[in-house]
């Protein structure tokens, strides 16, 4: 049943927005609905495909497993703040590149991942790459498309220090 | 073949070209619109309450405290909708059938765990969903038969009382004298196949938004369909709204695969919800419904017997196989689709005289069957390439040698199959020895028996199959359907400013269309690739469209593409020549540069479209044409596409998991419109294929109720679960469509199944055990092997 709603105040991809929500309010549907960024996509809400993965303060989350209200005074970053159609960020590019999206549902959530793994994983073998995405469900390509491009970016990237 | 020719031979072509996808941009950015994504003014939400009974009688609804939770708008059961809709009939001209008729809501019964009993309207998701909990359905639950086996029995509980019978569908396929045949056979071996039953697993749930306006008195659905003509057509008659009063739109749509191809009563309800309410109306299905009401994939029960001669040839097939098609008949398909298919399929792409195939599609209660990647033949290529290594194996021949010799050759097409599917032409031989070329086969071996030696458990699998793509008018994709397949329509118009609009009735949802179709163009126009705007997916493109699916959009949508650039550029030219003042034999386009092999004159295409629609008499009334055509393309018999798949797996003999190390396909797809989106569709369709090998499997209980409801029950593959897959493109003799295109991206599906079936069985032969039920799960290894425990060696031993 509705509750009382709490005011929330979150930074997403750098602009801090306030906003009142329900405290049921999922973090996918804030993000979706009450913000209008829809690129963050919605696969199963309960937490198995990672099409909903944003980020929160820098690490990779299922926004589909969280509540808005849990984001206060977070900053999250999703699809929307990598690039532009016309300026594409480099893990889309590459993307684009390597034919690693075919209907794109799965896309924005595996982009983001990727921009974690980038970050914080050694993604030295193809194993390591694939242990890596693993987390995130894509029914069209088969990954192999996905792991060459994330291989690429690791390449680029060099080694973690 | 003359010198101009060659020059024309000579220039840059983008078909056959890894060209970058135009669609990616938008999808990348996190812009592309999908259903959900789309938020009109006053929309209103509807959720479902669903049956969690498998059969019973609905015997009243009591909404309770519903209408006290804020929000909510209406609440509506079939009773409500009575004079709302007319029912979807799936009809056929299949004698023995019966059309089990389509509502948005359950009338009177239920028939599946599942099935939409109750809408609430609400102004949000959420309150909807919280009054969906206030809300009591008395049900009498009424006897069911849950296995198809008990269901097809004479004395089996009806679902339809009214069809009679739990058989609706029933069709046999005969040639020569299947039993002399075995009769006569030195060798013969049998199964009982069961691909269990699956799921499509598109990540984008099912999406629906139906908008009214009150201004035009009209509708348009927004569907996460692949269908959107069928759907308009079919609706058209539910809501009785004419087609110009009636719009169905598939915007970016989150893959499908057969899923999404069936009309659903959500999109009835939807669009009769927004035309009461005269608001739009959005249901978006969870994953749960997804698994529990979207249609689902082949469960057939295979009895199947090859007979084979002492020197390797085929000589006969007999089948038994009852489908199991869930509660309902789909629309358009009908039930007939997944089952008939199996048996029209099953002798493969092999020479062989006698066959009898027979089958029973039985109702039972379970969301429906519908089309899913593959429909059929992934099934009847599991059964029919189990039987060819089993007779391999018994005869004491290599199981490529066997296939080599029984496969049909090149100088034998076409060749009738013992089902009477014509194969045109394909590299049926070339493709088998592709495959062994790629893995290096006999070095394969080695590398098995010597890690054989060492105690692993390894084995290699093959499975050589065709399909029929890029269907044509002379037979309908679903036996008897009485829908037209067989065409599809391009219209081509170049504006006023030289851009180039594209239209076409077929859905993309994830193959790349606008830039294949486009690539297409480009060649045969003589246009730029971004002058080009590809439009699908919109029923008020072209008259008429059947959508996407049954690998038919690369052939019929290119075919259309092809003869409508075609009359286009003959305009063009025409234009130009008077323009320009030159013979139009001597000129052409390219790049979007009219040039003459007389002169040094040249106009763009942009200029040529001024002179023909803005400046007013720069060409003279009666010679002046609109830059415009619309061809429909119809390639009558359709051509078939061909393929080996190659699979090494090794199976843990401690967790008796599954694991795949390699994997080569190749395949016989005609001319390669883009490289890059070829191997995606074979990479995407196997990865497929070996999750309903390995992993896939919908469960029913005996209480009729759905296991498998999460994605953490009903498990796709992920990245570790798929290696890099060896793709061999043979192009050989191109078939007679226009352009030369097959339609390829369902084969994975279809090869994967029987290929990874193939290499457990070898990687378990030394233990006697063969794969006849799929997905072969460690659990399955290992009540096989609890089985073959022999008492009798327990005593002894």
């Amino acid at each position: 049943m509705p509750e009382k709603k709490i005011t929330l105040s979150v930074s997403v991809n750098g602009v801090v927005h306030t906003a009142t929500v329900e405290p049921r309010m999922l973090l996918s549907d804030f993000l979706r609905h009450a913000l209008g960024l829809t690129g963050t996509h919605v696969g199963c809400e309960h937490g198995v495909c990672g099409a909903c993965t944003v980020l929160l303060d820098g690490r990779s989350a299922r926004s589909c497993l969280m509540l808005a209200v849990q984001a206060e005074g977070a900053e999250i970053e999703t699809v929307e703040g990598q690039g532009s159609v016309d300026r594409l960020g480099r893990i889309q590019e590459a993307f684009r590149q390597h034919h690693a999206l075919q209907c794109g549902f799965c896309t924005p959530g595996f982009i983001m991942a990727i921009t974690d793994m980038l970050r914080h994983h050694p993604l030295e073998t193809d194993d390591q790459i694939r242990e890596a995405l693993s987390g995130n469900i894509c029914r069209c390509t088969g990954y192999e498309h996905i792991v060459n491009a994330v291989r690429e970016l690791a390449k680029e990237r060099g080694p973690l220090t | 073949m003359s010198l101009r020719d060659h020059s024309v031979e000579l220039r840059p072509k983008l078909v056959g070209k890894r060209v970058k996808r135009t669609e990616d941009p938008r999808l990348l950015a996190g812009v592309g619109q999908y259903v959900d994504d789309m938020a009109p003014a006053g929309m209103v939400h509807v959720a479902l309450r669903r049956s969690d009974q498998p059969h019973a009688r609905i015997l009243g609804i009591d909404v309770g405290e519903a209408f006290s939770v804020p929000g909510v708008i209406a609440i509506y059961d079939a009773t409500d909708l009575e004079s709302e809709v007319r029912p979807a009939i799936p009809t056929s001209r299949m004698p023995d059938y019966y059309a089990t008729p389509i509502w948005p809501l359950a009338r009177g019964k239920v028939r599946y765990v599942g099935e939409p009993v109750v809408a609430v309207v609400a102004e949000s998701r959420y309150a909807a969903e919280d009054a969906l909990e206030h809300i009591t359905i008395d049900y009498e639950p009424l006897p069911f038969a849950i296995r198809q086996v008990d269901a097809v029995k004479d004395d089996a509980p009806l679902l339809h009382e009214e069809a009679g019978t739990n058989t609706i569908i029933r069709r046999e396929f005969k040639r020569g004298d299947v039993d002399a045949a075995f009769e006569s056979a030195a060798v013969t071996v049998r199964g009982r196949f069961r691909m269990t039953r699956k799921t499509a697993v598109a990540m984008e749930n099912r999406s629906y938004l139906a908008e009214w306006d009150p201004r035009k008195q009209a509708l348009t659905l927004y569907t996460s369909s692949n269908i959107p003509g069928v759907i308009r057509d079919v609706l058209s008659g539910c809501l009785d709204l004419p087609g110009t009063r009636l719009r169905v739109v598939a915007p970016d749509v989150g893959g499908s695969f057969g899923g999404k191809g069936s009309l659903y009563g959500e999109e009835i309800l939807v669009c009769a919800l927004a035309r009461k309410l005269r608001c739009p109306v959005k249901f978006i299905s969870d994953r749960l419904e997804d698994l529990s009401a979207t249609s689902q994939a082949f469960d057939e029960l295979i009895e199947a017997e090859l007979a084979v001669t002492q020197d390797g040839l085929l000589i006969g097939l007999r089948a038994d196989v009852i489908g199991d098609v869930g509660a309902y008949s789909i629309y358009p398909w009908t039930a007939a689709l997944e089952t008939v298919q199996v048996v029209s399929f099953l002798p493969g792409p092999y020479r062989m005289e006698h066959y009898r195939g027979r089958i029973r599609g039985v109702l039972t209660p379970k969301p429906p069957t519908g089309p899913y990647r593959g429909v059929g033949r992934p099934s009847s290529t599991f059964a029919m390439e189990r039987l060819i290594e089993m007779a391999a194996r018994k005869l004491g021949m290599d199981p490529v040698a066997f296939r080599r010799k029984n496969l049909v050759n090149a100088d034998e097409f076409p060749y009738r199959t013992a089902s009477g599917i014509i194969w045109d032409k394909s590299a049926f031989q070339e493709c088998l020895a592709g495959a062994c070329a790629h893995a290096d086969y006999p070095n394969l071996l080695i590398e098995r028996d010597e890690a054989r030696r060492q105690g692993r458990w390894i084995g290699i699998g093959l499975a050589s199959y065709a399909e029929l793509t890029g269907i044509g008018s002379r037979i309908s994709v679903a036996p008897g359907m009485p829908i037209n397949t067989g065409t599809e329509t391009s219209k081509i118009e170049i504006d006023a400013t030289g851009a180039i609009t594209a239209a076409f009735g077929i859905a993309s949802h994830g193959q790349g269309l606008e830039t294949t179709l486009a690539q297409v163009i480009v060649d045969e126009l003589g246009c730029r690739l971004e002058d080009i705007e590809v439009k699908h997916g919109d029923s008020a493109l072209v008259p008429m469209s059947s959508g996407t699916y049954a690998s038919r959009s690369a052939v019929l949508g290119g075919g259309a593409a092809t003869l409508a650039a075609r009359v286009v550029k003959a305009k063009v030219l025409r234009a130009a020549a008077y323009l320009m003042e030159q013979d139009v034999d001597d000129l052409d386009m390219h790049d979007g540069i009219v040039t003459s092999k007389s002169s040094n004159r040249t106009m763009t295409l942009g200029e040529v479209a001024s002179a023909v629609y803005s400046q007013m008499g720069r060409i003279p009334r009666d010679r002046r044409e609109d830059l415009a055509a619309s061809e429909t393309y119809d390639p009558y018999l359709g051509t078939a596409c061909s393929s080996t798949h190659l699979a090494m797996v090794e199976v843990d003999p401690e967790t008796y998991g599954v694991k795949v190390l390699r994997y080569v396909v190749a395949e016989d797809c005609g001319k390669i419109i883009n490289p890059m989106i070829v191997d995606g569709q074979v990479q995407g369709a196997v990865a497929q294929g070996i999750g309903a090998a390995l992993l896939e499997e919908v469960v029913h209980d005996d209480q009729g109720q759905a296991v498998a409801a999460s994605l953490a029950d009903y498990l796709v593959p992920v990245a570790s679960n798929i290696p890099d897959i060896g793709i061999v493109h043979i192009e050989a003799d191109l078939p007679d469509t226009v352009g030369g295109f097959r339609g390829m991206g369902e084969g994975g599906t279809i090869g994967a199944p029987a290929a990874i079936a193939n290499a457990v069985s070898d990687a378990l032969s030394h233990l006697g055990l063969s794969v006849e039920t799929l997905p072969i799960t460690p659990e399955r290894i290992f009540r096989m092997l609890q089985a073959r425990v022999d008492p009798a060696d327990a005593v002894t031993g």
